[in-house]
């Protein structure tokens, strides 16, 4: 049973469980504080595949089959797989996932897709839509950097506040009535947009959207932030994550002691030169996928809030001089099922 | 959201750090400078091998290009760029960066609309009002009657 709180969260009744999740990435992740947290890590930027779409495709595909594998599980007990990525058309999560013949539906959230496919993955579950599906997605630094930035090796200089796109790929695998963590309650995000035009201020650009949707969350349930172990938001880097907690307090909401971001997890800002911190859909799926789920797994933390945030431009709205549309969606995780 | 949109951009400006002008911009003259002495010294070089001085002057800048080119194929340019800034940018070398860069990044969409359609992606807009900026120098020289 699925029962609405408030005006936006869904309380998901005979919680769905995670029963098997599992994070892929790159060198440069693997040389970061989280780096025993991974499941695979892959040589070079190349995964072994001549493109770097390709790669990221490999990426997302390798990704399912550990958290497949981990869950004790093959593709035909998976009824469904909710899987999006960064690429035009989501062609990573399509030609990654078409060789498992599992029910694909794509999702575009830009980097709070990890978010939007658990949600999807939990509400089919609870539903009694299926059994198990998946959730699923990923981004690659270079496939990203090609569409939306400059080829690789331009000499343009990054300016402080830009993000890096962390090359990695996160997947989970929901099932129904087994044991924790659970996934309690969902809130899907409004579009929020307070006029960032800066391509390189993402994190500016999807701080209101976290804010809001946090707002929304706690209002809803009654909640109060210390209540939970980890507000984690999806990649708001270092000026995102400054701009949310100034946010909330404008509204006498203090995250302050419980905010974390994967943007700022995922990297030694000091050492690995990446300005304000990861971005990208498999920046908040690879560390959700690895440190986090792995720490409520033996319980040093119990209660989640997993805020993945996105931004919803693309290079010819900001071309054409649109401002950047942000996005967060919530997925309340716990090892109590409600 | 409680707050106006000119409210988050102030806020917005205080959260996000400035560049760090006083190591940039030092950066950006001392690797500028050493390129513009090597371009000189290529330059005198070709003098010295009996060259005449405009001959020599266009090998010099076709030395610089050459180098560039080379080093952004060795994925070495971009490294050096990170440090120097508009010390790499500004020079012909940063021309020639911008032409390559996009030329190896395209390859893997073929040598047609790949390579070829991608070479200019970023070294095009330079050259589309390099040429207008020119025409309307020449019309001003032509029309002042200073030719």
């Amino acid at each position: 049973m699925i029962s609405r709180i408030g005006q936006y969260t869904l309380q998901l009744g005979n919680a769905p469980s995670i029963v098997g999740f599992a994070s892929v990435v790159s060198k440069k992740e693997s040389e970061g504080p989280l780096c025993k947290y991974f499941d695979i890590i892959g040589d070079d930027d190349h995964f072994g595949e001549e493109t770097w779409e390709k790669a990221e495709s490999r990426m997302q595909k390798d990704a399912v089959g550990k958290a497949l594998s981990k869950a004790g599980l093959t593709t035909g007990d998976i009824q469904y797989i909710f899987a999006g990525d960064l690429l035009n058309q989501c062609i990573s999560s399509a030609y990654g996932l078409r060789d498992l013949q599992i029910p694909f539906v794509g999702l575009y959230g830009a980097c709070s897709t990890m978010a939007e496919s658990l949600s999807m993955a939990s509400i089919f579950t609870a539903a009694g839509a299926c059994t198990n599906a998946v959730a699923v997605t990923s981004s690659h630094f270079c496939s990203a950097e090609r569409q939306f930035r400059f080829p690789l090796e331009y000499g343009g200089v990054r300016t402080p506040t830009a993000q890096w796109t962390v090359t990695g790929s996160g997947s989970v695998v929901v099932g129904s009535h087994l044991n924790g963590p659970y996934v309690n309650m969902v809130t899907i995000g409004k579009i929020q947009d307070m006029g960032i035009k800066d391509l390189n201020n993402m994190g500016a650009a999807m701080a209101p959207a976290a804010a809001d949707t946090i707002k929304c969350f706690l209002e809803d349930t009654g909640k109060k932030p210390e209540d939970f172990d980890m507000i984690l938001t999806g990649d708001l880097g270092l000026v995102g994550s400054e701009l949310l907690v100034k946010l909330l307090l404008k509204d006498d909401i203090d995250i302050s002691k419980k905010h974390q971001d994967c943007g700022l997890l995922i990297y030694d800002l000091e050492k690995q030169d990446v300005h304000a911190g990861g971005s990208g859909c498999g920046c908040s799926g690879s560390v959700l996928c690895s440190y986090i789920l792995n720490n409520m797994q033996n319980g040093a933390i119990n209660d989640v809030l997993f805020v993945a945030t996105g931004a919803l431009m693309s290079t010819t709205s900001v071309q054409q001089g649109e401002s950047i549309p942000g996005i967060a969606h919530l997925v309340y995780l716990s090892n109590q099922s409600l | 959201m409680s707050i106006t949109n000119q409210e988050y951009d102030s806020l917005t400006k205080q959260a996000s750090p400035g560049t760090k002008s006083y190591k940039t911009i030092p950066m950006a003259f001392l690797i500028g400078g050493l390129i513009c002495v090597l371009g000189q010294a290529f330059i005198n070089l070709y003098i010295w091998l009996g060259v005449d001085q405009q001959t020599a002057s266009t090998l010099g800048s076709m030395t610089l290009i050459f180098i560039a080119a080379l080093l952004t194929g060795l994925n070495m340019f971009d490294n050096i760029a990170k440090v120097a800034g508009a010390g790499t940018l500004v020079p012909i070398t940063g021309f020639s960066n911008a032409v390559v860069s996009p030329a190896l990044e395209f390859k893997s969409e073929g040598y047609v609309l790949g390579l070829g359609a991608k070479m200019f992606v970023i070294a095009g807009p330079v050259i589309v009002y390099g040429v207008v900026a020119s025409v309307v120098y020449g019309l001003i020289l032509f029309l002042f009657g200073l030719v």
